[in-house]
């Protein structure tokens, strides 16, 4: 029972954390960068991707026996278009302000490497509850990695928290970090940051270890 | 006249696709290490955007026509992963030469963006909407990406011998690149037409 408890949990986990596809895998860099220009952006493409990685593996996994292995590859792209799709109509009727400034994204989240990397290395050989765990944990590491690169953004760029403008920053926003050439800056840098934590983290753990040896 | 000499300063220089509109980043930082393969992948995609930009032109006539195009992301995403998989065993007959040269960037192509953006822009946001311009369109916005690359290629081979702080390498040090030649070509976007 443990054990099972474990499975279902661990891709989730995984995803957030060990796999995360933005600062571990470096999965999807384009909406990454493209529609990080404020907080807001971030977190609905990262959900909308979320909800089109749930379904995708959701579907993938209960049909992984039924797909023959020669013409997975399109059967997976239609399935995601599909779903893709849906995201498209539902944001464009109930949030047009928003699907206006994501744009020619939303349709591309089914060329979003990650859906793909999910749905053939994961989806394709798990039952559908682990599948959709992964799905969901992959996903909302997705939407933390861009709705940090967002917050960064907006607060120095345009010195607002999710949309808010706050006093003082206001006044010195350096335009530059909502320009394209920001993206990439501030993309690489919190790369940076997470590459010093995680070798802080494992030199630790290797000292502890030898630590251990030596008693 | 005029406007198809804006397409193609606008789609290598201005919008260039990889700096200012981030579509294709995946094979912009993933094979550029070496020029000689930045190259290969460059005209891979001139190539398959030329011949995408066509082909998804003419079937938006049919979507248009028979009042569903809401299955544009569907049918574009199928037509051009097949259309690569045609270009693939057409080449590999009749050009074999140039199958040897291009024919391990093919398969790469389908998960990038940048060809089904270029199909969905042609279609949305092109001003003057004729399959002539669409196809300049692919042709230049695949020689944007080209530039783009290559000039990373460049630079990543100059830093191979250089000594860069242990958390900046690979990625993190590319990305900072990316974002100097970004502001370089944001100048561009001063041109007006």
């Amino acid at each position: 029972m443990k054990n099972k408890l474990r499975l279902t949990i661990e891709p989730f986990t995984n995803g957030i954390a060990k796999n995360n596809a933005t600062f571990r895998l470096m999965l999807g860099t384009c909406p990454t960068l493209a529609v990080t220009t404020a907080a807001m952006n971030g977190l609905t493409m990262g959900l909308a991707t979320t909800f089109v990685l749930l379904c995708s593996n959701f579907i993938i996994s209960l049909l992984r026996n039924v797909i023959p292995g020669k013409v997975r590859i399109p059967a997976y792209i239609l399935i995601i278009a599909t779903f893709v799709t849906v995201v498209d109509m539902v944001m464009n009727k109930f949030l047009p302000e928003l699907h206006e400034t994501l744009g020619l994204f939303i349709p591309l989240i089914v060329v979003n490497c990650i859906i793909m990397a999910r749905a053939e290395s994961f989806a394709s050989h798990n039952a559908p509850l682990p599948s959709v765990m992964d799905g969901l944990g992959v996903g909302l590491g997705f939407t933390l990695a861009l709705t940090l690169i967002g917050l960064v953004r907006e607060f120095l760029g345009a010195g607002a928290f999710f949309g808010i403008e706050i006093p003082v920053v206001a006044d010195f926003a350096m335009t530059i970090f909502i320009m394209p050439a920001g993206a990439f800056l501030v993309y690489g840098f919190l790369l940076v940051l997470f590459n010093v934590a995680v070798n802080a983290f494992q030199k630790k753990k290797v000292a502890e270890a030898q630590g251990g040896q030596a008693k | 006249m005029s406007y198809a000499f804006y397409l193609i300063i606008s789609g290598i220089f201005i919008n260039n696709f990889v700096l200012s509109q981030f579509l294709g980043i995946c094979p912009f930082l993933g094979v550029s290490k070496k020029t000689e393969t930045a190259l290969g992948m460059g005209i891979a995609v001139i190539f398959v955007m030329g011949v995408a930009s066509v082909v998804t032109y003419a079937l938006n006539l049919l979507l248009v026509a028979a009042n569903i195009q809401y299955l544009q992301t569907i049918v574009f995403i199928l037509v051009i992963a097949s259309l690569i998989q045609l270009l693939e065993i057409v080449l590999k007959k009749f050009a074999p030469s140039l199958y040897s040269a291009l024919g391990v960037y093919l398969p790469l192509i389908t998960t990038n963006c940048a060809v089904l953006g270029v199909a969905i822009m042609n279609v949305t946001s092109l001003a003057n909407q004729t399959i002539f311009y669409a196809f300049l369109n692919g042709i230049a916005s695949g020689a944007g990406f080209t530039v783009a690359i290559m000039i990373l290629a460049g630079i990543r081979e100059k830093m191979e011998t250089s000594d860069i702080p242990e958390a900046f390498k690979g990625f993190p040090i590319t990305l900072i690149t990316a974002s100097i030649m970004a502001m370089s070509f944001a100048a561009f976007g001063s041109l007006s037409f």
